[in-house]
């Protein structure tokens, strides 16, 4: 069987609008013109950044805050399309970015599973077979008809983990969102990672605990102000990461 | 084609959005249905009772109500639509943000989610048909044909008003002094004969306003029981086709720079 690229990231930058001022209304627009103050001030935040990672590899992004990690995540799961370069990605995601995006908190959680079950591309007739699998997996049964604006944010991510893993996805891209749940749920979903890591299912994996990057992953990518630093096994990548030398 | 693909893998959602529109605007009030199909019935009595008596002069209009309810469905289901779906792309940013949705399902399911409104004042409509013992002929079925225009035109519309209100904001406020204007340049409530006297270059507007043919058409077949004439279909079709597509276009061209304005 030939292994495929599950991910190919080819040349990818991405540059956003820094201004201090957003103008965003027909006045200020006009002022501004008239005062020749219509500057953009660029930002860099990727810097052709090509990377691939194989169907069913688990890689893990490091990188210090504001390095472009979610940035990536984000141009991968479609949501951002990047100023310059491609993305090509096989199969279906299950993108992790926020938990619960989409939720709606005047609606209850059984209404919600409904909503963004669509959101994220699942049929309706799926969600009713598999409707007590998500709410068990998110041990959420006594508040099934609850609104969730009176759910803790560990409780709403524990619904959005379990809508969001319910099928398996071809890839799953988890941006730091096992730190809200307690260590209970954590454990859960790292053994709902792992079973779909058996199942064949590439993982996108950005977190700043250094011990769930490589508890979890096999690789890992450094990614150092916009720029790949770093690619290979998580171990050595982790160890060059933590190391105080090389940052700064 | 692919459009239709997209559009039939997210059909769920479409219906989601316009389920959670509903629930979240009824589930306050229990009178919630029921308020609508009152809400143009009474403004229909008020406006009836004072218009009337203005237009008399103008020789009788047969079935003031029906007539004037006519244009107000027509003209509330744009104006609202329209209005509500220009926000729609702005107020999804968080969603937008996170994950992948096509992004003119929005503004769609908005224009979707009105169409509510607009089932609740056709049955005022037909209490007001039942009521004055209006005339019923088959060619109330024709129908279909101009609340079918509204709502092409409103879609089309929506897309290029909820696009731009992302980059200028304050046409949010404009846009209801834009359609206040508009709805006095539409036969909503006057006779066409009022116009008699008027200007010509507001005649010209009245007769060239999309949202005339459509009232036109409604009222031929709902009240005078007749089919309209060839030229309002052709005129209504026209200005549907412009509408969807330079909303769509509009849109296609400025829907990758949401994220970064929103
Ligand atoms: N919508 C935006 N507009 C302007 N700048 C942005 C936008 N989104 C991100 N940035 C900038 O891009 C850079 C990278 O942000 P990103 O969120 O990818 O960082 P990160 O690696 O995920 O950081 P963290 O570890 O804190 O989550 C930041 O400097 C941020 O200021
Ligand atoms: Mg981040």
């Amino acid at each position: 069987m030939k292994i495929e690229n599950a991910i190919e990231v080819r040349d990818v930058s991405m540059c956003f609008n820094l201004s201090r001022e957003k103008v965003d209304s027909i006045k200020e627009y006009i002022i501004k013109a008239l005062k020749r103050q219509l500057f953009y001030e660029e930002f860099w935040a990727l810097n052709d950044v090509s990377f691939e990672i194989k169907k069913g590899d688990s890689v893990g992004l490091v990188g210090m805050n504001g390095s472009g990690k979610s940035t990536m995540l984000k141009i991968i799961a479609g949501v951002l399309r990047p100023t310059k370069g491609t993305v090509e990605t096989t199969g279906t995601i299950a993108p992790m970015i926020e938990l619960g995006a989409g939720f709606d908190h005047d609606l209850t959680a059984r209404e919600n599973i409904f909503l963004n079950g669509a959101l994220i591309g699942y049929s309706q007739e799926m969600l009713e077979e598999r409707f007590d699998d998500i709410i068990s997996f998110a041990g959420l049964e006594r508040f099934v008809d609850v609104p969730i604006k009176n759910f803790s944010s560990g409780m709403l991510a524990r619904l959005g983990f379990s809508i969001a893993t319910i099928v398996d996805a071809d890839i799953l891209i988890i941006d730091e969102i096992l730190s809200v749940g307690d260590y209970q749920f954590q454990n859960k979903c790292k053994k709902r990672i792992r079973e779909m890591m058996d199942r064949n299912t590439t993982v996108l994996f950005v977190s700043h605990s250094i011990e769930q990057v490589k508890e979890i992953c096999k690789k890992a990518i450094w990614i150092d102000r916009g720029h790949v630093r770093m690619m290979g096994e998580a171990g050595e990548v982790c160890d060059a990461y933590e190391d105080p030398g090389n940052n700064g | 084609m692919k459009f239709i693909s997209v559009f039939v893998k997210y059909r769920a959602l479409i219906d989601q959005l316009v389920i959670r529109d509903i629930k979240t605007k009824y589930r306050r009030s229990i009178l919630g249905l029921f308020w609508t199909v009152l809400n143009p019935l009474l403004m229909m009595a008020v406006l009836s009772i004072v218009f009337s008596y203005f237009f008399s002069r103008y020789g009788n209009i047969d079935n003031f109500p029906v007539y004037l309810l006519c244009g107000q469905v027509i003209f509330n289901f744009f104006n609202e639509s329209t209005t509500i779906a220009m926000g729609s792309i702005i107020h999804s940013g968080e969603l937008i943000k996170k994950v992948y949705v096509p992004k003119y399902l929005f503004p769609v399911s908005k224009v979707m989610s009105s169409g509510v409104n607009l089932l609740a004042s056709m049955i005022a409509l037909v209490i007001v048909m039942v009521v004055t013992r209006a005339r019923v002929t088959p060619t109330v079925l024709l129908a279909v044909f101009p609340l079918a225009y509204v709502m092409l035109f409103s879609v089309g519309a929506s897309l290029f008003l909820s696009a731009v209100a992302v980059s200028f904001r304050d046409l949010l406020h404009l846009y209801g002094v834009m359609t206040t204007a508009w709805m006095y340049l539409t036969p909503v409530i006057y006779p066409m004969e009022i116009l008699e006297n008027a200007p010509r270059w507001v005649v010209f507007i009245v007769n060239l306003n999309p949202l005339t043919a459509f009232v036109k058409i409604f009222r031929c077949v709902v009240l005078e029981g007749v089919t309209a004439p060839a030229i309002l279909h052709i005129q209504s079709l026209v200005w549907c086709g412009i509408a969807l597509a330079v909303g769509a276009f509009v849109f296609r061209k400025s829907q990758d720079k949401f994220i970064l304005k929103i």
